[in-house]
């Protein structure tokens, strides 16, 4: 469950992404488009576990490591060989390289939502219809559950989610006797109290994240990107996005979120020291604040996110990823049955006590998990907020095709509103621009 | 056993410059190792012999380099859409590159750079060779190797640390700004952004540069500077006299590898793209571009059309630094 | 050899020097001086001083144990790298180089021009055709995807080449050819003797090169297990921004700190063989 972010890739001279170069290499790679789904019962995925193999695995979840482990235990002929090829889109690079090559194809990939189309259409991924993967409707809560279909057709198994919420740090809060914002005009409110009683204070920092721009317009409503097919349409200037850039302008104009890029070492210092004392984001966050932010211990508090109507309940996916079987992996069935154990039932709760926030609706809706207290947390009980978050993700909503691409160029343009004169409705504009001619290069037809 | 190295880089036969092939650039001249009728023995001799020696180094070269190489022009021919497939188009690719003014920009940046980073990176490389080979100096070998200790850590490491110092917020301009109440500009945004990136590279590579000319001082005889003194010359007069134009031949060579390198400029940038994703853009420099065209775009053709023009672009460039750098010396 | 020691010391030329020497220094003296910090204390204090406990052995133990002691076999494997790459390119720089300075043969002006017109193509483009080539033949993921390409060296191609050109009288292999010495043998034994300095000066700057080699890596390799050390510390940075992943900026930098010292002390201990190698023997004289 990586965060949806370009930023964390800092330090790395690659600040590649996904290179979904597998059409354009097809031809000097091997064949990856054959037509056929295969049908394959769960008969014959346990067959496949109980026969056993090897499984080359490629994620960077930190929790699979014990998953894996119990998997081996219970199944023993069964090898898995759990391979870190890379974070987000380091790994998609990786990936699409593989299957362009057409060997070195791992059985089974972690893919994040968002690049989860961008693979899908390029014919990488198992059709999973054929396994049956259709009568788990219901296993997964419904915001992964739709982020794993692409034009009807199941791709991956949500491996966990993340449903926004409002990280606060009470503390700072206290001091300055703010109050917690239910509505986002709330939290402009806050930002300049903030900004004024401490001018080293900052409600939230942002130098512009695709990932996050995204989620706020899908929790406003907006439905910028809208795919059938090859047919795309885009539109970032619909209701939702002119509301999200409309109220993010102002924080922006009047200099009130600081210009730290997310998951540097400034921004860790920030959660820390309360120069940042919100984030509105992804429901994975407690573990990374635990370890990141240790010296935070018991300042921070979980909220609802705030609302554009007073007493919604709306939110959004923010990051999280799926699993998905490669074409060219060797061992479907037995990729599958380890596949559905990570993400349901045993696995997905043995990832849940190692601090993964679950997409498996059993997991979040269990007392055990929702009453958990946090001492992080000041004993809150955080899971409450955020599964109670995780039933409010706005449907309906669609990425790109090519979204690895268009993510890759948001600060290119969109950017340009964090550091000059441009709005960001124009810079949403020219994303939009630019994602089209993009989109049209590529043969889409697009607008 | 004298042996001068970098004195005669440029001493080349005259023939090969009007051949106008990029041979200029070949380092020593093969008649200054023996009595001209020698030599003339060794050419007479001319056959396949080197082969075997250059020719495991030739090998492997065109596996790594000249294989990859042809393999992008071909692409370059090409284009591949996600819908549609892969389809010849010519030229156009490259038609393209000439009115894309995204790579244009980018190019004018390193440009930029070249004009006034890396003069200003090989001119303190050689004043602390000047001064370290001037013998005036206390500690002279510590100040050699402590110069040089940069170019030994990784430019990803490198660029981190210098990241972090260049915070505004909690770095050391952070902390200056903090201490005095000064307001010293942002190193991470827009206005400040390429010097701070000349900074670092002029870190990892001043004490590189310096060695390769001080190297060169250093096999200058120590007799020439006694003689020039006899004669009542000064420190400057001998180094403008004696100590620049003998080792013109290294600063020729180094200004060749630095334009080379300004061109290729990728890591320090796109490791602190995560520092300052707005004012570093996917098309920072031309490398930059060309990589995110191909990893993130899945453009490959057009970003192997990308890189021939500007390798094409680097040898003309070089290959004009490398003329006038010869110009100079006859008109001496 | 040596008016120069006889020259006076000149203590303002020192103090500008020195000011060279700061600016060389400084960063390296905040990696140190972080790399004593705990990765709580490394975010709120002074990054210039020491603050808190000193924690640089702890770092040190946590890094070379820190997931299975990871970074040992990173260590490790950039040893393979440099050994193998670095050793390869520097014994093909000296082949090549020694040919070019002493042997005329046909197509010798076309090679320097071809590697230096090759080398001006960015790499960044020529990773992907290089990555399909050598997974059809089986390479990538195998340490060979990065040694292969480190063989080559074209500024050690050049030094070599003005080295030797200047290192080996003519006549001493005419006289071994006299002598009826086969070429091999007069490189051999004649030669490489001579060659001393200038190999070792090469194998360092090609040694650099491998030790610092990161964007080949990391397209040619998935496999951590085959990581060399700057992936590898690379990959702990990147982890922060995961979920549920550890943030070690700590160990980054003491990752960082025991990645470059090697290197230094290679060139403090090797310091008389390079500088010789490069100054080829003028201060001889």
């Amino acid at each position: 469950m990586t965060i949806n972010r370009r930023a964390f890739l800092r330090g790395t001279a690659a600040l590649g992404t996904a290179a979904a170069a597998a059409a354009a290499l097809a031809a000097c790679g091997s064949d990856d488009d054959s037509g056929d789904n295969p049908t394959v019962s769960a008969n014959d995925v346990d067959a496949a576990l109980a026969a056993g193999g090897t499984l080359t695995v490629w994620a960077w979840e930190t929790t699979l490591k014990q998953v894996v482990t119990a998997f081996q235990a219970k199944y023993p002929k069964v090898t898995v060989n759990l391979v870190n090829a890379g974070t987000g889109d380091k790994q998609y690079t990786a990936l699409q390289n593989a299957i362009s090559a057409g060997s070195g194809v791992p059985d089974l990939a972690q893919i994040e939502y968002y690049a989860l189309p961008q693979f899908a259409l390029g014919k990488s991924l198992v059709d999973l219809s054929g396994f049956g993967a259709n009568s788990l409707d219901g296993t997964f809560t419904p915001g992964p559950w739709a982020s794993v279909k692409s034009g009807g057709v199941t791709y991956g198994l949500p491996m966990d989610s993340g449903p926004m919420a409002l990280f606060y740090n009470k503390e700072v809060f206290d001091k300055h006797g703010i109050a917690v914002p239910a509505t986002w005009d709330e939290y402009v409110a806050a930002a300049k109290k903030l900004h004024a009683a401490d001018p080293k204070a900052y409600i939230t920092s942002d130098t512009g994240d695709a990932g996050f721009t995204t989620s706020m317009i899908w929790q406003a409503g907006g439905k910028p990107f809208q795919v059938d097919g090859t047919n795309v349409k885009i539109n970032l200037a619909d209701d939702g996005s002119t509301k999200f850039a409309n109220l993010w302008q102002q924080l922006v104009t009047d200099k009130l979120v600081a210009p730290i890029s997310g998951w540097s070492d400034a921004w860790y210092k920030g959660l820390g020291d309360g120069t940042i004392a919100t984030l509105v984001i992804g429901a994975w966050m407690p573990a990374n604040l635990e370890s990141g932010v240790a010296a935070a211990k018991g300042k921070w508090r979980v909220a609802p996110m705030p609302q554009w109507t007073a007493g919604g309940a709306a939110t959004a996916e923010n990051g999280g990823s799926s699993l998905a079987i490669p074409k060219l992996g060797k061992n479907n069935a037995l990729a599958y049955g380890f596949m559905k154990y990570a993400t349901t039932g045993e696995g997905a709760q043995i990832r849940v006590d190692n601090g993964a926030f679950p997409a498996t609706t059993e997991q979040v809706n269990a007392d055990a998990f929702k009453n958990k207290e946090f001492p992080y947390f000041g004993g809150q009980k955080v899971n409450e907020v955020l599964a109670q978050a995780a039933s409010g993700v706005v449907t309906g909503w669609s990425y790109l095709p090519f979204q690895v691409y268009a993510n890759s160029i948001f600060n290119d343009t969109v950017g340009k509103a964090y550091v000059s004169n441009t709005t960001l409705a124009d810079g949403l504009k020219a994303w939009q621009d630019a994602s089209v001619k993009y989109g049209k290069e590529q043969g889409f037809t697009v607008n | 056993m004298a042996r001068y190295v970098y004195v005669n880089i440029a001493i080349l036969p005259a023939k090969s410059e009007k051949e106008g092939d990029m041979a200029v650039l070949a380092p020593p001249a093969i008649q200054r190792s023996g009595p001209p009728g020698r030599s003339g023995a060794a050419r007479r001799r001319r056959s396949w012999t080197g082969w075997a020696f250059v020719g495991p180094f030739m090998a492997v070269f065109a596996f790594v380099f000249l294989a990859p190489i042809g393999y992008a022009i071909y692409l370059s021919f090409f284009r591949t859409k996600l819908i549609g497939g892969t389809s010849f188009v010519g030229l156009e690719n490259y038609q393209n590159v000439f009115t894309d003014s995204q790579f244009w920009s980018s190019f004018g940046r390193v440009a930029l750079f070249l004009c006034v980073q890396v003069p200003i990176m090989l001119f303190l490389a050689l004043l602390a060779a000047l001064a370290i080979d001037s013998g005036r100096l206390y500690g002279k070998s510590f100040f050699r190797v402590t110069i040089f200790m940069p170019y030994a850590v990784p430019a990803v490491v490198a660029t981190l640390m210098w990241g972090f110092m260049y915070g505004p917020q909690f770095g050391l301009i952070g902390n200056i700004n903090d201490a005095f109440g000064w307001s010293l500009p942002n190193p991470l945004g827009p206005g400040w952004l390429l010097a701070s990136i000349g900074n670092i590279v002029t870190w990892e590579f001043v004490g590189y540069n310096m060695l390769i000319f001080y190297s060169a001082l250093q096999v200058i005889p120590r007799t020439l500077y006694e003689a020039a003194e006899l004669d009542g010359a000064g420190q400057v007069r001998i180094i403008r006299s004696i100590k620049l134009p003998a080792i013109r031949g290294a600063l020729l060579i180094a200004t060749i590898f630095s334009i080379i390198g300004t061109f290729q400029l990728f890591n320090e940038p796109a490791i602190l793209k995560s520092l300052a994703p707005n004012v570093i853009t996917t098309y920072y420099t031309p490398n930059m571009y060309a990589y995110s065209l191909s990893f993130a775009g899945q453009q490959f053709n057009y970003s192997a059309a990308v890189a021939i023009v500007m390798a094409l672009l680097t040898a003309i460039v070089a290959y004009a630094v490398q003329l006038r750098g010869l110009r100079k010396e006859r008109v001496q | 050899m040596t008016t120069a020691r006889a020259r006076k010391r000149s203590t303002l030329l020192t103090a500008l020097t020195a000011i060279m020497l700061v600016y060389s220094l400084v960063p390296l003296v905040w990696l140190f001086i972080n790399s004593t910090k705990s990765q709580a204390s490394l975010f709120d204090s002074f990054g210039l001083w020491f603050s808190g406990d000193f924690s640089l052995f702890s770092n040190i133990r946590d890094t070379l144990t820190y997931d299975d002691g990871v970074f040992v076999r990173w260590l490790l494997n950039t040893l393979l790298y440099v050994v193998l790459g670095a050793g390869g390119a520097t014994a093909l720089a000296t082949l090549g180089g020694y040919a070019l300075a002493k042997y005329d043969f046909f197509g010798k002006r076309a090679v320097f021009a071809v590697v230096i017109g090759a080398v001006a193509v960015p790499t960044t483009a020529l990773a992907v055709p290089t990555f399909l080539m050598f997974s059809k033949l089986g390479l990538t993921n195998t340490p060979w995807a990065v040694i292969i390409p480190s063989l080559i060296s074209p500024f050690g191609l050049y030094l070599m080449w003005t080295f030797a050109a200047e290192a080996i009288p003519g006549e001493l292999i005419e006289a071994a050819r006299v002598d009826g010495a086969g070429e091999l043998r007069t490189f051999l034994k004649v030669c490489v003797p001579l060659l001393a300095p200038g190999i070792v000066t090469v194998s360092l700057f090609t040694m650099v090169a491998t030790w610092n080699n990161y964007f080949l890596p990391l397209i040619m390799l998935k496999d951590p297990d085959w990581y060399p050390l700057t992936l590898g510390l690379n990959s702990w940075n990147d982890q922060a921004a995961t979920s549920g992943g550890q943030a070690v900026f700590n160990l980054v930098i003491t990752g960082s700190l025991l990645t470059i010292l090697p290197l230094l002390a290679a060139f403090l201990l090797l310091q008389r063989y390079w500088q010789s190698g490069l100054a080829a023997g003028g201060v001889k004289d």
